[in-house]
Order: C-alpha cells, then sequence, then structure tokens
C-alpha cells in the first residue's frame, strides 16, 4: 500500500523533481518512513534495555535465594541481609483485587449508565468528570487518602464494619486489629478510585460499539432495558470490558505514591483487612536511595524484575482480550 | 547561512556560560537531614562570596554513592563511614554539624516534656513487649501522669534513613535483646507498627493517630508541634531535648581524626547529654584537591559564628569549638585548608 501511494505521488509531482532533491515527495515519504521506523524499533530497544539491565542487577540476588525461595520468603531484614518477595508481592496483589473489587462494579454502572439510561444532557458531564479522575496526580491521592480518607475509615467506617460483618463467623478474622485508617483496606480504595477513569472509559467504549439496530430490535420485542443490558449489550462488549479491566488491573500494580501514604509501609504478611503491608513499588520508592549493601540493592532489583515480569504478563492477556473483542466486532 | 551563523554563536555562547559557571559551583548530595541547613548555608554564602552550592539530598545511602562514584564534589552522610569503607574509596570525613532525636507520643491530654521514658521502656516498647500505655514499667516512671488503657502504636521510617541508623544505634546499645532480634542500621526489620515515609511521613502518622509514638529529628518535632518525651540519659538524669543537651553529648565523642572521626554520641556517660544525639557528616574525595580547597572553604565559613547562628535558627547544634579546631587541623594535615 504505501509502495504505491509512494508512487501516485511522486508520478503527480511536477516534472522538475527528481530522487535525492530533500523537498521531493519521493524523498519526504521515505525520510518519514525511516523516522516512525526508528522511534518504534527505539521503543523496542529500549524496553529490551530495561529487562537485560534489571537483569543484570539482579544476578547476585538470584543466585543467593533463588527463584521459588526469594517469591515465596517473607523475610525482608536489611541487617542481616535476608530478602524476599513475599509480603510486598502478595500486598501488590492484595491490594489490586480489593481495588478492582471495589472498582468494577462502579465503572461498569457508570459505562452504562452513561451510554444507555443518562439523559443526553449529563452524559458528557459524567464522561468529562471520570475522565478528570485520571488527570489528578497519584500523589494527591495520596495525601487526600491520608488527611481526609484514613480519619474517615478509623472513626466510621472500619468500627462500623468490624461491629457488623466483624461480628460473623469466619468473616471476623478479616476485620480484626485496631483500626487506624492506615492499611490494605484504605490503601484498595484508594487504588480502586484511581483506577475506575481507565475500566469506565474502555467499558462506556466497548459498549459504544454495540450495533443500534441489535437493540431496537430487542426493544421492538418489548424486553425491559435492564434485559437489552444483561443479555444483549453485556455479552456484546464483554472483551472490551474486560480488556479494560486488565489494563487498569496493570495500572493498579504500578501505582506507587497513593499506596505509600496509606498503606502503612511494613513487611508482614496482613492477615486481616486492617492490617499494614507493603507493595513491590512502595517498598522500592522508600528502600531504594538507602540501600546500601550490594545484595541489598540487588534484591531490590530482583522485585523490579519481578514486577516488570508481572505486568508483561498482564498487558499480554489484557491485548489478546481486547484482539478476541475485535474480532468479535468484525 | 546568517542564520547558522546566529545558531552557532548562540550555542558557543550558551556552552561558554554554562563553563564559565559551573567553576563557581559546588556540587553535593546526600542526607536530608541537613537539607534545611546546607541551603541556608548556602544561601548566606552565596550573597557573600558569589559561589554558588547545589546540594541535593537524595539520601545518606545516595550521597555515599554519589561520592564513590565521584559525580559529586562532596557527599554528605548521617552516619560515618568506617575506617576501612574511607581508605578503600579513598575519601576524606568530617562532622559538621549535630542532631538530636526525639521520641514523639500522641497521647491525648499529655504535653511536651511532660512523659519519661528510659532506654530500656523505648527498646520495649518498639519490640512490641509494652503494648498499652498504662503498663507498670512505664507508670513506674510517670507516677503523677495518668496514662490511658490504650493500644500502643508504634510509627517508624519506612524509608531507609540516619535517623533509623543512629535511632537503632542507640537501642542496640542499651538493650541487648533489641540488638539480637533487630540490629541497628539504616533499615531494620521492625516487629510492630506502621512505616511512615520521611521524617514528615512519621510526624504525619504521628499526629493523626491518637496513642501513637515514633521518632523523629528534633526539628520535625517543634515544625508539627508534636508532644516529645524526656528521657534519662546514660548517667541517669532525665534530660530534655534542646541544643544544649545536644552540645553536651557532642562533646563526649571519640573523635579521633586518624579515624576520620567514626564515633557515636549515643548514650553519652555525661549530666546533661541527650542520649539520641549525632554529628552528621560530609565526604570529600581524597585525589580532588582543588575542589576539595573550595569545598572546605565552604564548610569553615559554616564553622563561624553566622554559621553557628544559622544552624541554631534551624535548630541543628553546632559543633563545640575543640572539635572544629580538630577537623580544622585534619584539613591542614590532609592538605586541604
Amino acid at each position: 500500500m504505501a509502495f504505491t501511494n509512494t508512487e501516485k505521488n511522486f508520478k503527480s509531482a511536477s516534472p522538475r523533481t527528481f530522487v535525492g532533491n530533500y523537498k521531493s515527495p519521493a524523498f519526504i515519504d521515505k525520510f518519514f518512513h525511516v523516522i516512525t521506523a526508528v522511534s518504534s524499533f527505539l521503543i523496542i530497544a529500549i524496553i529490551v534495555g530495561i529487562f537485560f539491565v534489571l537483569l543484570k542487577e539482579s544476578i547476585p540476588a538470584i543466585s543467593q535465594f533463588g527463584f521459588i525461595k526469594f517469591i515465596f520468603s517473607t523475610n525482608w531484614d536489611p541487617v542481616r541481609e535476608l530478602f524476599g518477595a513475599g509480603v510486598p508481592l502478595f500486598g501488590t496483589l492484595v491490594t489490586t483485587i480489593i481495588a478492582l473489587c471495589f472498582s468494577i462494579p462502579l465503572s461498569i454502572g457508570v459505562a452504562i449508565f452513561v451510554t444507555e439510561l443518562a439523559p443526553e444532557k449529563i452524559r458528557g458531564f459524567i464522561g468529562g468528570a471520570i475522565e478528570l479522575l485520571a488527570a489528578i496526580p497519584s500523589i494527591i491521592y495520596g495525601m487526600w487518602g491520608l488527611f481526609t480518607l484514613a480519619p474517615i475509615m478509623a472513626n466510621y467506617v472500619e468500627p462500623f464494619l468490624q461491629n457488623s460483618l466483624g461480628m460473623l463467623p469466619v468473616f471476623n478474622i478479616l476485620f480484626r486489629g485496631t483500626p487506624i485508617g492506615i492499611d490494605l483496606f484504605t490503601a484498595g480504595i484508594v487504588l480502586g478510585i484511581m483506577i475506575i477513569p481507565f475500566s469506565a472509559s474502555i467499558a462506556r467504549d466497548s459498549i459504544l460499539l454495540t450495533p443500534q439496530i441489535l437493540k431496537e430490535s430487542t426493544y421492538a420485542l418489548g424486553t425491559t432495558h435492564w434485559e437489552v443490558i444483561k443479555d444483549v449489550i453485556l455479552p456484546y462488549s464483554k472483551y472490551g470490558i474486560f480488556g479494560g479491566i486488565v489494563i487498569s488491573l496493570g495500572r493498579a500494580l504500578g501505582e506507587t505514591m497513593a499506596v505509600a501514604f496509606v498503606l502503612g509501609n511494613k513487611n508482614k504478611l496482613p492477615t486481616s483487612l486492617f492490617d499494614a503491608t507493603t507493595t513491590v513499588t512502595v517498598k522500592l520508592a522508600n528502600e531504594f536511595t538507602e540501600a546500601d549493601k550490594d545484595l541489598y540493592l540487588s534484591s531490590l532489583f530482583y522485585l523490579v524484575l519481578l514486577l516488570f515480569l508481572m505486568s508483561f504478563v498482564i498487558l499480554a492477556i489484557s491485548k489478546y482480550f481486547l484482539f478476541k473483542s475485535k474480532k468479535a466486532h468484525t | 547561512m546568517k542564520v547558522l551563523k546566529f545558531y552557532l554563536i548562540a550555542v558557543m555562547v550558551f556552552f561558554g556560560f554554562s563553563l564559565a559557571k559551573a567553576e563557581e559551583t559546588l556540587n553535593g548530595a546526600g542526607a536530608t537531614f541537613p537539607y534545611p541547613l546546607y541551603s541556608s548555608w548556602a544561601y548566606q554564602y552565596n550573597k557573600e562570596t558569589g559561589v554558588k552550592l547545589n546540594y541535593q539530598s537524595i539520601g545518606s545511602g545516595g550521597g555515599v554513592r554519589q561520592i564513590t562514584s565521584r559525580t559529586v564534589d562532596f557527599g554528605a552522610s548521617d552516619d560515618a563511614l568506617k575506617l576501612e569503607e574511607i581508605e578503600k574509596n579513598k575519601l576524606l570525613q568530617w562532622p559538621q554539624v549535630i542532631g538530636g532525636i526525639v521520641l514523639v507520643v500522641n497521647i491525648p491530654g499529655i504535653k511536651s516534656e511532660q512523659l519519661v521514658l528510659d532506654s530500656n521502656t523505648v527498646c520495649k516498647i518498639f519490640l512490641g513487649d509494652i503494648k498499652k500505655w498504662n503498663d507498670s514499667r512505664i507508670k513506674a516512671l510517670n507516677k503523677s501522669l495518668n496514662l490511658p488503657d490504650n493500644d500502643i502504636t508504634i510509627v517508624y521510617r519506612s524509608d531507609g534513613s540516619g535517623t533509623t541508623a543512629v535511632f537503632t544505634h542507640y537501642l542496640a546499645e542499651t538493650c541487648k535483646e533489641f540488638k539480637e532480634k533487630v540490629g541497628e542500621g539504616k533499615s531494620v526489620n521492625w516487629p510492630v507498627g506502621i512505616g511512615g515515609k520521611g521524617n514528615e511521613g512519621v510526624a504525619n502518622y504521628v499526629k493523626r493517630t491518637p496513642y501513637s509514638i515514633g521518632y523523629v529529628e528534633f526539628a520535625y518535632a517543634k515544625q508539627n508541634n508534636l508532644a516529645y518525651t524526656l528521657l534519662v540519659n546514660a548517667s541517669g538524669n532525665i534530660v530534655k531535648p534542646d541544643l544544649k543537651s545536644f552540645s553536651e553529648a557532642a562533646k563526649y565523642g571519640d573523635y579521633n581524626p586518624e579515624k576520620h572521626f567514626y564515633t557515636w554520641v549515643t548514650n553519652v556517660k555525661s549530666k546533661g547529654a541527650w542520649p539520641i544525639t549525632a554529628a552528621t557528616h560530609i565526604l570529600v574525595a581524597r585525589e580532588k584537591v582543588d575542589v576539595n580547597k573550595k569545598v572546605v572553604k565552604f564548610f569553615d565559613w559554616a564553622f563561624s559564628k553566622k554559621g553557628d547562628k544559622l544552624a541554631e535558627d534551624l535548630i541543628y547544634a553546632p559543633l563545640p569549638d575543640s572539635l572544629k579546631n580538630k577537623v580544622r587541623e585534619y584539613w591542614r594535615k590532609n592538605g586541604i585548608y
């Protein structure tokens, strides 16, 4: 395609042009081609470069602790130089899961309301507000979490949960401890709010892709809004919605500043929702500057490598589902 | 062509300008604790001499790394490097200013300088042995205070820091159990509590969390209006944290220029000494004599009356005169003064 275009341009250009003149359309086309190609390959080179640097820097830790042992060890003792990724990896996963539990229903609800139910006038308004959430820097979420949300959680929400759900058998394990508002639960909610725009806007776009004719013919059969949403729209857009969720998941996995403020930075496996713990990125932000021993620094690099691999896998999954959703629509 | 010429000249002028400027700038990096003071000194020094000082507060560990790889003119570290490290990396090191670490508490009804703790109770609190404020061991030191029956929330520094190094050294020195279970260092594995990032993070958590206790540099306790405790020092006296008790502790350090001033001034046996005191240090590369002379000129200026005044304004204790002279002697001996 590109090639024939070039030829066409070349032919339609003025007869005085000749190859080699830097103003000739053929040259411009080629030049443009090279520039775009270089930028694209540069990205790949950077990613590969980052991967190899991470791998190289983490070799001392890999050879010291191995893979399985490092992942499952809950040690993190800089004094005795015993390191393990168990707590930060677990903390990363759990905060992300809590965030998703909070954000998925909200973002799907928002997307359905904005596309199907809301009056035309306020659709744009809500959509804009959601997108604005994404524009707020994460440190602002952290400060807000620490100064505003944490006291509310500590004084009202968490004692309430302890007195209601905490009274049930089995469930009560999740609600033990002194509620101080700096814990998994608060961090999960802050993260959940942060990732709503990512899943909501993609969900909205994929819901909008549902063919109008399909919806109208369903309505013509006398179905309700609820039935159309449940049986037509959601099945039609499920891959897209899922893709959006996975992208927001990737975002939640890598979030640092907002979580660092409200998670409590403690290297201990949490047993209750009201326990403080840590995540990979929070650990890095806290300890990178002062990691004075080689093995210590190398273990931090090893953590980054694991996060890098985790993000890679998650992005691959998301791409796969988006690809599938595109295929389903065409 | 004209445009090209203009462009070339502009580039040359720019580079020439920045080169000329570079000669007037000293680059340093390291500890965050003395950052406010170093900037205040730098501002005044720049006004008087025109020399610019560019100090990046990236943390003590970062400062040591940067000076070891020779990317800065001087590094700053809260905890002194040992003789072997100094020799291995061909550095010079001296103490510059003294700071104190205090315990801050948030117990409704209790104000600054009311609660008394000793190293043993502090150790047991941070190990999680003492769980409530009305524990008999705390009560024994505070007979007149009405202490509540509430759980203690411990707040520590989550980021690696010189403050933690000094505080854990103080505990490890006095409390065998702490030394065995936790040890000492810039970041340690705390058995209980939650971690705040930076002095301001700890100050914030303590301020916000009732019945909590944490450790911060004295200046942060003052700025945040946090209630700080009194401590029983190594000679058994109850002392309060102030510039006087910090300087008192600093006087008794075993400062040996042969060891590049590596020493600790925690738990000094002197009547009025604050037990958690430390000096923050400057590191330079041995072979860069000309640059070092400029660095030393700045820090010698900081030793002057004017520098001391600026330090005291920001609640840092200047070095005792005897120690200043020892440092000057050390500079002279190494040919950079």
